[in-house]
């Protein structure tokens, strides 16, 4: 042997290594996370198939009463909308939709909370779908009378 | 004696490699010829071993950055499992140009030493740039790395959406390509000026996510 000092930061390279393995929270015994108060976190293999399909894309859907969002009539999978990046705005905002044929937002949506007209569309808009849904072919639940209201047939 | 030189000279490239190959014997011939079988056969095989999923995220900074991002995406995770993986993409299939692009992968290298994009914060700092090279990269080559699976040729426009349909036949109207339209499919774009609220600064300006097509330039 040369000189076993020289050995000596590989040993303490692997007793550490050892020692993290071990003491590693992944290491729980049903193999999953744990929360800081201990309980297991199993996140889901696979999500549960959605029974309702999405609708087809189709043209603008008749609005059903005053002031009702217009609903969208498109999928939306995969359409973020995050602190960067508004999805929707790459089609629907106004420097946007004479190119790509959307519907343009309205100027209702140019108002601040306060009243203020802003020249452009306001922070307070940016969660379109707050209001602005996608559909699904889900039949109604219960038997109803519903017209849309009358100036709206 | 003067006479054989001469017409040695004159000899065809045939009888020349013939005469070589005489000289150094049919044994070591054989020998160079299986070297070279191998030394292919394992250049090639390292090189694939390069092209996988599995070793693009073995370094952190992909795992941690753009893979995360892929997985909320269809080409990670689909109905039929059809997956495009990260080579597919990123990594030409054609021999020349895949040969270049794995030399420019050595500025990747690089970078990976000196930690250029090692913590989110300074992959985010950088995104706008990284991106604006693969877009580039895909205009250039007519989106070459799409349409190895989608081939535009093919496409039933009777079976595609509503607005697919339309906006297909008239982007390939334009000369547009993949790329123009179906920028951060498969990850997190970089911060756009889109025209919402206050006018936002850092971001990139409109032009560069949606470039002028030559029909706009007309106008």
């Amino acid at each position: 042997m040369k000189n076993p000092s020289r050995l000596f930061p590989a040993a303490l390279g692997a007793a550490l290594t050892v020692l993290c393995l071990l003491a590693s929270p992944v290491r729980a015994a049903d193999g999953g996370l744990q929360s800081l108060r201990g309980a297991a976190i199993q996140a889901p293999e696979t999500e549960a198939a959605d029974p309702f399909k999405n609708m087809k894309d189709s043209t603008p859907i008749e609005r059903n009463y005053v002031q009702q969002p217009p609903l969208i009539p498109h999928k939306v999978d995969g359409y973020t909308v995050t602190m960067k990046y508004n999805k929707c705005m790459d089609c629907h905002a106004w420097n946007r939709y004479k190119e790509t044929g959307a519907t343009k937002v309205s100027l209702t949506h140019f108002k601040t909370r306060d009243g203020q007209e802003l020249s452009n569309i306001s922070p307070r808009r940016y969660f379109c779908q707050q209001c602005h849904v996608p559909q699904v072919d889900a039949k109604p639940l219960v038997g109803n009378q519903f017209k849309p209201a009358q100036g709206m047939r | 004696m003067e006479n054989d030189n001469k017409n040695a000279g004159k000899r065809g490239l045939t009888a020349r490699a013939w005469a070589w190959l005489k000289g150094i014997g049919i044994v070591s011939a054989l020998g160079l010829f299986a070297a070279g079988v191998i030394f292919w056969g394992g250049f090639n095989t390292v090189l694939e071993l390069t092209n996988r999923e599995a070793f693009c995220i073995s370094c952190h900074e992909m795992k941690d950055n753009v893979y995360m991002e892929y997985q909320n995406t269809i080409h990670y995770s689909n109905r039929s499992g059809v997956r495009a993986t990260c080579p597919d993409c990123h990594v030409p299939k054609e021999w020349v140009p895949k040969m270049i692009r794995k030399i420019q992968a050595s500025n990747e290298v690089l970078h990976k030493i000196l930690g250029s994009i090692d913590t989110p914060e300074k992959f985010n700092a950088k995104r706008l740039t990284l991106a604006e090279h693969e877009w580039e990269r895909m205009k250039r080559t007519d989106s070459r790395e799409c349409r190895n699976c989608h081939n535009f040729e093919y496409f039933d426009y009777g079976i595609q959406g509503r607005r697919a349909s339309a906006t297909h036949q008239a982007a390939f109207d334009k000369g547009q390509t993949c790329i123009d339209c179906h920028k951060g499919i498969a990850h997190k774009l970089p911060e756009v000026n889109q025209s919402i609220g206050a006018i936002n600064e850092e971001g990139a300006p409109p032009q560069i996510f949606h470039p002028p097509t030559a029909a706009d330039k007309k106008d």
